[in-house]
């Protein structure tokens, strides 16, 4: 593979895109969100319980590409146990490495696991395909028990 | 191998030889990601010739001027070679007469137009347009606004599995408040050609007239309206190896001439008072303002091009890619074909069992194809079967079986990583 397409299609993106991680529904979720993007017809539910103000669970179901399905798996994963208010933070620097407004090496390392989704920034277009469980995710913190577009 | 298959492609296509046509178009020698450009995107957009980027750059470097009433000798030029493009077009489809073509901005405009001039003389509360399953995004909404305004009903064709029209269905529509049919010719996301002579008789029964999207069929089949009895015809300049934002409509005389104007502006009236205007004759009274002239002269030579090959002799050499196309992907067992009309144009839909379209996009780019990915404005077509995109492969006259080896050899590596 060309180099800068496995900066894209990393190991790890590959391995959640096969094996994701919490794609299940949460029968007991008091939180529920369906994320949506136009531009490939992708759909994802992503269902949270909270409790307390933490994440107590978090899992997710639709289809997407393996970008979108890899960051619905690697976000519910890190971000299950979290205060909501961290995760919301780790969404805004989650964005700013994306789209390539924050690019030195200390930031990008302090996502940790998600650091793989840097990549992502030479490829425009799907950027929003990285975005999207996460835009969905804090839909559904706030309750808007509707359809999120990307758009 | 390489060779024999360049001699195979000379041998059997009498005359037509792919290499001589991919050395006119420039951008077919660009290197992508390192790789020699695969560009299997035709049915989004085809390259253009040569000759049709040197008329743009000759009309601008030494023809420019406005047309139709400048009396000095480059607006007079300038006004010939437009209206040449005219007659070019007029001879291509074999209309009856240049009041017949009008130059629009594209496919989408040209039904645009005709949907604002029905809504505005014909239509009324309670009547019925009926398009197919398979119609392209410009054949829905244009008639989708007209909703707001007016309680008009769309009736759709349904399409079965392979991707083809209920002919039964059809005639099932037909009813006295049916005031138009509205349908594409080819399939862009399927391929389908749709047996539009039938439907045209049987619309014609009824005298009910018809509308055909001939985006996707202008650049692959002959069509003559006069033989065909269409009664509208739309298409793109850009989908014809000519430039975008230029596009022709084109509607037998009478009924034009029985319509009102679409927009308001220069070159549409012949007088002008603040109490009346009177509008100019056809195919003016459709075009108002100064039309796109370099694109329109652009769009004549795209035309002579085609015609000096030979559309027959294109649609052969591409039908020739079809068919080996669609049995090389055929023998991948992880991708299913989307879209087995019997009669199919250049076009190939593909899904796989475990690979989204985008990824597949995306990782077939570096391999330096060019390939479409989504739902091809045609999501009720994604809806009917089912799925939320395709992969879309589209040959033009310049593609070969080597490029098809590529895109196989791609797909393979493809799944290799992602299954």
């Amino acid at each position: 593979m060309d180099a800068e397409l496995k900066e894209l299609y990393q190991q790890v993106i590959l391995d959640h895109n096969k094996n994701p991680r919490n794609f299940r529904k949460i029968e007991n979720a008091n939180h529920f969100a369906e994320g949506y993007n136009p531009l490939c017809g992708d759909r994802l539910n992503i269902y949270v319980e909270l409790e307390g103000g933490r994440i107590k669970d978090i899992s997710f179901q639709g289809s997407g590409c393996a970008i979108s399905k890899a960051s619905a798996s690697l976000m519910s994963s890190i971000v299950k146990g979290l205060p909501v208010e961290e995760a919301e933070r780790l969404f805004e620097k989650f964005q700013a490495v994306i789209t390539g407004k924050i690019n030195d090496e200390e930031n990008i390392e302090q996502l940790g696991k998600l650091a793989v989704f840097a990549g992502v920034k030479e490829f425009p277009s799907r950027v929003k395909c990285a975005s999207l469980a996460w835009h969905t995710m804090i839909a559904a913190f706030k309750q808007e028990d509707k359809s999120v577009s990307t758009e | 191998m390489a060779t024999e298959i360049i001699n195979n492609n000379k041998r059997k296509s009498t005359g037509f030889d792919v290499n001589k046509i991919r050395a006119d178009f420039p951008i077919l020698k660009e290197i992508i990601h390192g790789k020699p450009l695969c560009y299997l995107d035709n049915a989004a957009t085809t390259q253009k010739p040569q000759a049709v980027i040197d008329t743009i750059v000759k009309y601008y470097t030494s023809q420019n001027a406005n047309i139709h009433r400048g009396v000095h000798y480059l607006s007079e030029l300038a006004t010939k070679e437009f209206e040449d493009a005219r007659i070019k077009v007029k001879d291509f489809i074999n209309a009856s007469s240049e009041k017949e073509i009008i130059f629009t901005r594209g496919t989408t405009e040209s039904i645009n137009l005709i949907a604002n001039v029905f809504n505005k003389a014909i239509l009324k509360d309670g009547d019925e347009i009926i398009i197919s399953a398979m119609e392209h995004h410009s054949n829905i909404v244009p008639w989708q606004l007209i909703q707001d305004q007016k309680k008009i009903k769309l009736r759709i064709i349904p399409i079965d599995d392979n991707g083809e029209i209920i002919f039964d269905e059809f005639i099932k529509l037909i009813n006295d408040k049916t005031k138009l049919i509205s349908i594409v010719y080819v399939s862009n996301s399927l391929g389908t050609i749709n047996p539009v002579e039938r439907i045209i008789e049987e619309a014609h029964r009824h005298n009910i007239p018809v509308l055909l999207d001939a985006a996707q069929a202008i650049q692959h089949i002959k069509i003559d309206v006069q033989k065909l009895d269409c009664d509208f015809l739309a298409f793109s300049g850009h989908k014809i190896y000519g430039p975008t934002g230029i596009g022709v409509l084109y509607g037998k005389e009478k009924l034009l001439e029985s319509l009102p104007p679409f927009q308001g502006g220069g070159d549409m009236i012949s007088k002008v008072t603040f109490e009346k205007t009177t509008y100019n004759e056809l195919p003016y009274k459709f075009e108002a303002g100064t039309s796109n002239i370099a694109d329109t002269i652009g769009l004549g030579t795209a035309i002579d091009y085609v015609s000096q090959i030979g559309l027959e002799k294109i649609s052969l050499h591409e039908n020739e890619i079809l068919d080996y196309a669609t049995e090389s992907l055929l023998q991948i067992p992880e991708l299913s074909i989307i879209g087995q009309a019997k009669h199919k144009s250049s076009v190939i839909s593909f899904v796989f069992d475990n690979i989204h379209p985008h990824d597949a996009g995306t990782f077939l780019d570096f391999e330096g194809i060019a390939i479409r990915t989504g739902h091809h404005c045609t999501q009720p077509v994604m809806d009917r079967f089912n799925i939320p995109a395709t992969s879309r492969a589209s040959f033009a006259m310049y593609n070969t079986k080597e490029e098809v080896d590529v895109l196989v050899k791609g797909i393979k590596k493809l799944i290799e990583v992602f299954n």
